[in-house]
């Protein structure tokens, strides 16, 4: 008895100290060191308490069995590693047989009873998944163990449901979802020959599993794989279904003949042009034009705002048989995860799609005020963030129905939506406002000279324009929403629309493990806009390095379809860099057009050459002439020519009382080198832009410059 | 007369027609035409037919991509007295297809059909510059660029229909 006392008395401070340490190590072993020995006696007086004899056994029994059951945690994930990636590389080897879909057989049976097999596929996952999980699963080993051999047969049948994609749902594992990765892998087909070999893996899995998802066994079994639709492999996969995914879709098609192309998009739409959602379809007279998404172009033929009719798309279940290859287009779907080293795509469903050479496209998604986010529901359902098609019909749809409507932002989307529902307002009571912290619209863009002339212009169209205005907060009273300003101006309003910026998509950057740019946002691409081997980024989500110009990221139509058509070039092998500049261009009602071409950043030291402009010179004329850009009103034209008659002043003795900035041409410069052009009111000039800042050089007198634009002509 | 005043940062110069009419002395660096990054007008120096030229719509890339293809590029590698007089079949094949996809390729007269087909493509068979100034004006708002041509076939001299 004395023996066994004193025994024990020795042993428990060792118990206790070894479990000091190890809390010490955890929070920092070389900080500790020197107080692991005064630390000792104290733990040992502190053992000779009644109570601590229970400590001791409690120490001793946690630490010992920590022990254990990490070296046999140990051996056997070294033995399922070992097996686990037998069983992958077979289902590599077994993959060129795209008939027999892949069974990521790793987990198979065992898992579906157990849980979702987690850690399948990327063996690198699993050092993630199990390491929360080796404690609360020590005590449930051995029980365990039990249960999965019981439950090995009756599992068999259910192999389908492993889908090897699930790495990210591994995080979520964790957590203790139950991953509903019993998800629609519609393999029926279970690989029976690999069971055998993987009945020691079921085992490991089972003990990670076990410990987070308990209740996964019935939802396991239900999986009843719906004959999915998708192709399993797509030599051309386009992540985001927009402008850039279209253009590349095309150029590889023009390309590569017979080039099989598969779009992923989570919208239901088919791929559409964006910039006739703030401009020409708001000024066409046909009432159901939101339903048919027609507009009248330049040329006065009326098109669709989908580039192509259903009918030029290809389905997914024909994709990988139709004889000549085509673009197919999988709808309402989104791309979770992306595997660069197993080239493939995991979507929000579960699916691998798995792919040689892949486009990323994802754009952005409109950014929101911090303080709307935050206004609570009433305010929020009362906000429109606008983008996409369903947008635009809620939008119109709101301006019939409303008194007012309030436009925070003044750059590109804002003021045209303002300009367009400022003409809605004409005909009805609807009262339009547009707030923004610049001093004039197109502040960012426009030097203030023009800005502010163009905010005039936009004040003519029937908006309120509210300039340096800075939302403070938002709040929803008496069945108006109140917008707070920092200077103390309230305004009261039924429905907001916000056009504060894009926030670029790249969601999939951590998982394919790609590069964001911190300056620009979006995914960093090189000239080439390749992001890595097989993977590009073209669109509003590429930050690609421009040769001329420098690295940059722009957000427009042109430079969508450029880039668009640059990353499907390459993608069949053409290795060019970003060469030809992309343009833009803007309506701010029937007086007001420009177009656009390189940096066009305010900041920036400007000079502008302006000519009188006649009342030939609006977007309204040109039209007739030339192919610009600009919708023609016909009906409009007799009511547009006055507004310019008398916007123009009297002959040119009076410039110097009223400047007019009817048309022109304003140089951006950086260094001296001019970077960036606007055609103000000017058409069919672009050529003659995008050599200039082709060429890069020092011009001495830019008037001399302007002159090659010809800018009094016609 | 022209005048000039600065806004800050910004300069202002207002100039009558007067002032322009001398010509430029402004120097501009001449183009290569054998520049590789430059976009090519439908027909590259090598002589090979450009199928990504925004020119082309979506002729090249559609369901009727490759019956076109085969189509124009016998017509463009033709050297019979009357071109093209021995590529009837490709072209009927590619009216066959066209004739399945009226959305995309809408018929006007199919008599017309193989004839224009042969005279159209003459047009961009000759005129590699004007071409490759087209695709600078399709560079205009909102025919911009090929996507945004493409439903335009009777208006697109490249439609064989």
């Amino acid at each position: 008895m004395w023996t066994c006392k004193n025994l024990w008395k020795k042993l428990a401070p060792l118990a206790r100290s070894s479990s000091t340490l190890c809390r010490q190590n955890a929070r920092g072993v070389l900080l500790n060191n020197e107080r692991r020995l005064p630390l000792v006696p104290q733990a040992h007086m502190s053992s000779g308490t009644p109570g601590s004899r229970g400590d001791n056994n409690l120490y001793y029994l946690l630490v010992g069995a920590t022990c254990v059951g990490g070296g046999f945690y140990a051996y056997r994930t070294i033995k399922g590693d070992k097996e686990r990636y037998q069983e992958r590389i077979n289902e590599i080897a077994s993959r060129p047989n795209k008939v027999v879909p892949e069974q990521p057989i790793t987990e198979a049976p065992g898992e579906q009873a157990a849980e979702t097999p987690q850690e399948i596929a990327p063996v690198t996952e699993d050092a993630p998944v199990e390491t929360p999980e080796v404690t609360p699963i020590v005590e449930e080993v051995s029980p365990e163990v039990a249960a999965v051999e019981q439950e090995d047969p009756p599992t068999t049948p259910e192999a389908e449901i492993a889908p090897e994609s699930v790495v990210e749902p591994a995080p979520e594992e964790s957590v203790g979802t139950p991953d509903a990765d019993p998800v629609v892998k519609s393999e029926p087909t279970p690989v029976a020959g690999s069971l055998p070999a993987e009945t020691a893996e079921p085992q490991t899995t089972t003990e990670t599993e076990s410990a987070a998802e308990p209740a996964t066994v019935a939802p396991a079994e239900v999986p009843a794989p719906t004959p999915v639709e998708f192709p399993s492999h797509a030599p051309y996969l386009l992540i985001g279904g927009g402008t850039a995914s279209f253009a590349a879709a095309r150029s590889i098609r023009a390309r590569d003949p017979g080039a099989r192309v598969l779009i992923i998009t989570d919208e239901p739409d088919l791929p559409y042009m964006r910039p006739p959602l703030s401009k020409e379809l708001w000024f066409s007279d046909d009432p159901s034009v939101v339903d048919t998404l027609r507009f009248k172009q330049w040329n006065g033929k009326e098109r669709s705002i989908y580039f192509q009719p259903p009918s030029f798309y290809v389905s997914p279940q024909d994709l990988e048989k139709v004889e000549n290859g085509g673009v197919a287009v999988l709808t309402g779907k989104k791309v979770v995860h992306m595997d660069v080293r197993g080239n493939k795509v995991t979507l929000s469903d579960g699916t691998e799609i798995s792919y040689d050479k892949c486009l990323i496209a994802t754009g952005g998604i409109p950014r929101n005020l911090q303080v709307i986010e935050r206004a609570g529901e009433e305010v929020t359902k009362r906000t429109t963030l606008f983008r996409k098609v369903e947008d635009f019909k809620a939008l119109d749809k709101v301006s019939r129905d409303t008194k007012s409507i309030t436009i925070i932002g003044g750059g590109f989307l804002g003021s045209e939506l303002a300009c367009a529902l400022g003409r809605r307002s004409a005909d009805s009571d609807l009262e339009v406002i547009q707030m923004f912290p610049e001093k004039g619209n197109m502040g960012k863009v426009l030097p203030e000279y023009l800005s502010n002339w163009t905010t005039a212009k936009v004040k003519s169209e029937g908006v309120a324009v509210i300039t340096e205005a800075l939302v403070k907060a938002v709040s929803f009273k008496d069945g108006k929403v109140e917008i707070k300003l920092k200077d103390g101006r309230v305004v009261k309003t039924d429905h907001i629309v916000a056009a504060v910026g894009l926030e670029p998509s790249v969601e999939l950057a951590k998982s394919a493990g790609l590069e964001v740019d911190s300056d620009f946002g979006g995914f960093r691409v090189n000239a080439e806009l390749q992001a890595r081997s097989n993977i590009w980024v073209a669109g509003d989500a590429a930050c690609f390095y421009d040769i001329r110009l420098g690295r940059r990221r722009v957000e427009h139509h042109d430079h969508a379809v450029v880039s668009g058509r640059l990353a499907g070039e390459n993608m069949t092998g053409a290795n060019k860099p970003y060469w030809h500049q992309s343009m833009f261009w803007s309506d701010l009602g029937p007086d007001v057009g420009y177009e656009a071409i390189g940096i066009v950043d305010s900041s920036l030291p400007t000079v502008g050459v302006f000519a009188k402009a006649t009342a030939k010179d609006t977007p309204k004329a040109a039209t007739e002439k030339s192919g610009t850009g600009i919708r023609s009103e016909s009906e409009t034209e007799g009511t547009a020519s006055s507004p310019v008659a008398s916007s123009t002043p009297e002959p040119p003795p009076v410039l110097e009382q009223k400047d007019n900035y009817g048309k022109g041409v304003i140089f951006y410069l950086r260094d001296k080198v001019v970077v960036g052009i606007i055609l103000w009111n000017v058409f069919n000039r672009m050529p003659v832009a995008r050599k200039i800042i082709k060429d890069g050089e020092e011009h001495a007198d830019l008037n001399e410059v302007a002159k090659l634009f010809n800018i009094h002509d016609d | 007369m022209s005048y000039c005043k600065q806004e800050g940062k910004d300069r202002i110069i207002f100039v009558t027609k007067e002032d322009h009419e001398a010509p430029s002395n402004a120097e501009l660096i001449a183009d290569d035409p054998n520049d590789p990054y430059e976009d090519q007008g439908l027909i590259l120096p090598s002589g090979e037919i450009n199928w990504n030229c925004p020119c082309l719509g979506g002729m090249a890339s559609g369901p009727c991509g490759t019956q076109f293809k085969e189509a124009f590029s016998c017509f463009h590698y033709s050297n019979e007295e009357v071109k093209g007089s021995e590529c009837i079949d490709n072209f009927r094949a590619m009216q066959e297809c066209m004739q399945k996809y009226p959305e995309l390729y809408p018929q006007e007269d199919e008599n017309e059909g193989v004839a224009a087909g042969g005279a159209d493509a003459t047009a961009p068979d000759s005129s590699p510059a004007p071409v490759a100034s087209s695709d600078s004006t399709l560079s205009s708002p909102t025919p911009e660029s090929a996507p945004s041509s493409d439903n335009t076939p009777p208006t697109d001299s490249q439609a064989a229909s």
